[in-house]
């Protein structure tokens, strides 16, 4: 405590002495930290992006079609049943399965119209989703049974069919000719990842779809599925193909007629490059602070020479050498710590100036706050020792008579 | 009583390499409680060597220190920084105060060192620097007193711990005459009202004639070694049971 006493009293005399010391290590974690912030703060952006899509979701697309030597691309044969959906849904690690029969359509309402596309879904979407209401309510597994002709909108449809503002919901939509009730509204979900708008949708129970937008009833476009957790998507993906393997009885070599995907390879791809890039980013802004450590460093041989009477006189007052050393190391380990305090703080003020001018998300795990305060503390201890070693191991009679 | 102070055969060879210069070749010398001692000497004669190693700065290379009793020559540094830090006291030419730093801060300097606790240190310095005559400089850093201030500072730094002995570097070497004289005076005093034991190296006889024993050094040796009486001519001085 008391060497904390003489050594901040000795800072504070040559304050400007001081300030330049702990410029390299500010800029050092200022860097640390706001790159760190911009690291994070995409992973986490391309995350959000990615969960946005639904959470755990795998989905079944059909295989391909080969007409006359040329292949379609997946998603062009019509394979998948809705009896396919259920025979998933009894999987264990499956929390909820809807099929989707997907169609493009002019709708109007009023005197309104837009061009959107319009799935037809089960009630178990919007969980599989993860997409609340915004007003009215989802339709139920009764209106599918039915065929019910009732419409969920999506925030895009809304603004471009009632752009008036009036509430939607009990109004009537007409899509391919055929008037649909509008029992609700989605809550706004905005860009996909992939730059769609997603908001621009309508969502009618799957059955409908098929009677009044496709006319066959038999298939669906595809099936999305959402695992109970994160962890067992690969699992649930694995049983997923074999059920659907031996409900259409293919045996190899046959092709499956049908093919499996999840959002974890993508998620993962998106986040181990944003790993990577932060990796790069912080390790640029450490080899800045290892600089400012050799700043510090320098700054206190030369404190050491220009002090070098006062540290004579220190001993023949009676300062044994260790306190010496103590003094010199608290001294730079003080720089180095308060140095990074100031980074930090100037690192979350350039975050935040980041985040304003370049309309950047950023994200400062604490972690990496606690971790660059230590750190400049590492430094400083680290760069600090040989300056104060070669203070203390001054031999008083020599260091008084220093000139 | 024993000595402050007592060499016997005390030697400081320095090794140059090529050569071996003497700078003490067998000093024998005690000094009692309470004596005021003026070293005087040309400069190469030893006296600051021998000064050094009294002040527990340097070491001899052969011979006995017992300093208030006790074996010193072959202690640690932490062994001999520990007696500075209680037993002995400073004044050097140069005043050697922090810069920046007030003058009751460096006062207060040595007693950092020798555990005094907090609340103690400002009284303590404030009352040695009452004594020397600038305590109502007690907020002033160093270049906003004079020389004569400064050194009074750094004598008043020189007391706080109550030494056994003060040793004087030159403490005159850098300031004019009249204010010598009141430096002289503050250490005549010192040692005449507060039974001050004080140990002076000078080349000025002006200065050594406060004293009232004069040790002069030549080529490494005692060669003279007298007391004096109050304003008088001096009586050689033989033996140390004659001092003070």
């Amino acid at each position: 405590m008391k060497t904390v006493r003489i050594a901040l009293d000795a800072l504070l005399r040559n304050r400007s002495r001081s300030l330049l010391t702990m410029l390299g290590v500010i800029i050092g974690v200022a860097a640390v930290i706001v790159t760190v912030a911009i690291g994070a703060g995409a992973r986490v952006s391309v995350q959000n992006q990615i969960n946005a899509l639904g959470s755990n979701l795998i989905v079944v697309m059909p295989g391909s079609v080969t007409t006359g030597g040329a292949r379609s691309g997946f998603g062009s044969a019509s394979t998948l049943t809705p009896d396919d959906g259920m025979a998933i849904a009894k999987l264990p690690g499956v929390a909820a399965v809807s099929p989707v029969v997907s169609a493009r359509s002019q709708v109007v309402a009023g005197a309104n119209n837009w061009q959107t596309t319009v799935d037809g879904v089960a009630p178990t979407y919007t969980f599989i989703r993860t997409w609340p209401m915004a007003s009215g309510t989802f339709f139920s597994q009764n209106d599918v049974v039915s065929a019910a002709k009732v419409a969920v909108l999506g925030q895009t449809v809304v603004q471009n069919l009632f752009p008036d503002g009036t509430s939607p919901v009990g109004q009537t939509v007409i899509i391919k000719g055929v008037p649909f009730t509008i029992v609700g509204t989605l809550a706004a979900k905005g860009q996909s990842g992939m730059g769609q708008d997603q908001d621009d949708t309508i969502l009618i129970p799957y059955t409908a779809a098929q009677q009044r937008l496709t006319g066959q009833t038999t298939y669906v476009s595809n099936l999305m599925i959402s695992a109970s957790n994160a962890g067992s998507i690969n699992q649930v993906q694995a049983q997923v193909t074999q059920l659907l393997e031996q409900r259409h009885r293919i045996v190899p070599p046959q092709q499956d007629d049908f093919n499996v995907r999840n959002l974890a390879d993508i998620a993962s791809a998106a986040s181990s490059t944003g790993a990577i890039m932060e990796f790069l980013l912080a390790g640029v802004a450490a080899v800045s602070l290892i600089v400012g450590g050799i700043g510090i460093m320098n700054i206190m041989l030369v404190s050491v020479t220009e002090r070098t009477r006062e540290i004579g006189l220190r001993m023949a007052v009676g300062a044994r050498a260790r306190v010496i050393l103590r003094q010199f190391l608290t001294e730079s380990v003080l720089l180095a710590t308060a140095g990074g305090f100031i980074g930090v703080v100037l690192g979350l003020l350039g975050t935040q100036l980041v985040a304003a001018l370049a309309k950047w998300p950023m994200m400062i795990p604490p972690t990496w706050i606690a971790f660059s305060v230590l750190f400049s503390a590492m430094v400083g201890v680290f760069f600090g020792y040989y300056p104060a070693r070669k203070a203390s191991t001054l031999r008083p009679i020599e260091a008084l008579r220093f000139e | 009583m024993q000595p402050v102070v007592q060499v016997q055969d005390l030697r400081k060879v320095y090794d140059l390499g090529t050569q071996q210069v003497v700078a003490l070749g067998s000093v024998d010398l005690a000094i009692e409680p309470g004596e005021f001692v003026a070293v005087m000497g040309p400069s190469g004669s030893g006296k600051s060597t021998f000064m050094h190693i009294v002040g527990l700065l340097d070491e001899p290379t052969a011979g006995n220190y017992r300093f208030e009793g006790r074996e010193v020559a072959n202690l640690s540094g932490d062994e001999r920084a520990d007696i500075r830090s209680r037993r002995l006291g400073f004044v050097f030419q140069s005043y050697n105060l922090l810069p920046r730093t007030t003058a009751v801060e460096n006062v207060e300097l040595p007693m950092l060192y020798s555990g005094v606790p907090d609340k103690e240190r400002r009284r303590i310095a404030l009352e040695k620097m009452k004594i020397v005559g600038v305590d109502h400089l007690a907020d002033n850093a160093p270049n906003q007193m004079s020389g004569g201030q400064q050194q009074r500072v750094a004598i008043a730094r020189s007391l706080v711990n109550n030494p056994g002995l003060i040793l004087a570097d030159e403490p005159t070497g850098a300031l004019d005459t009249k204010t010598s004289q009141d430096v002289m005076q503050l250490f005549t005093r010192l040692n005449e009202e507060h039974g001050i034991t004080i140990l002076l190296v000078t080349h000025e006889p002006d200065v050594a004639a406060y004293a009232k024993r004069v040790i002069t050094f030549r080529d490494g040796h005692v060669v003279e070694d007298s007391l004096r009486r109050a304003q008088g001519g001096s009586i050689p001085h033989h033996d140390k049971g004659e001092a003070a």
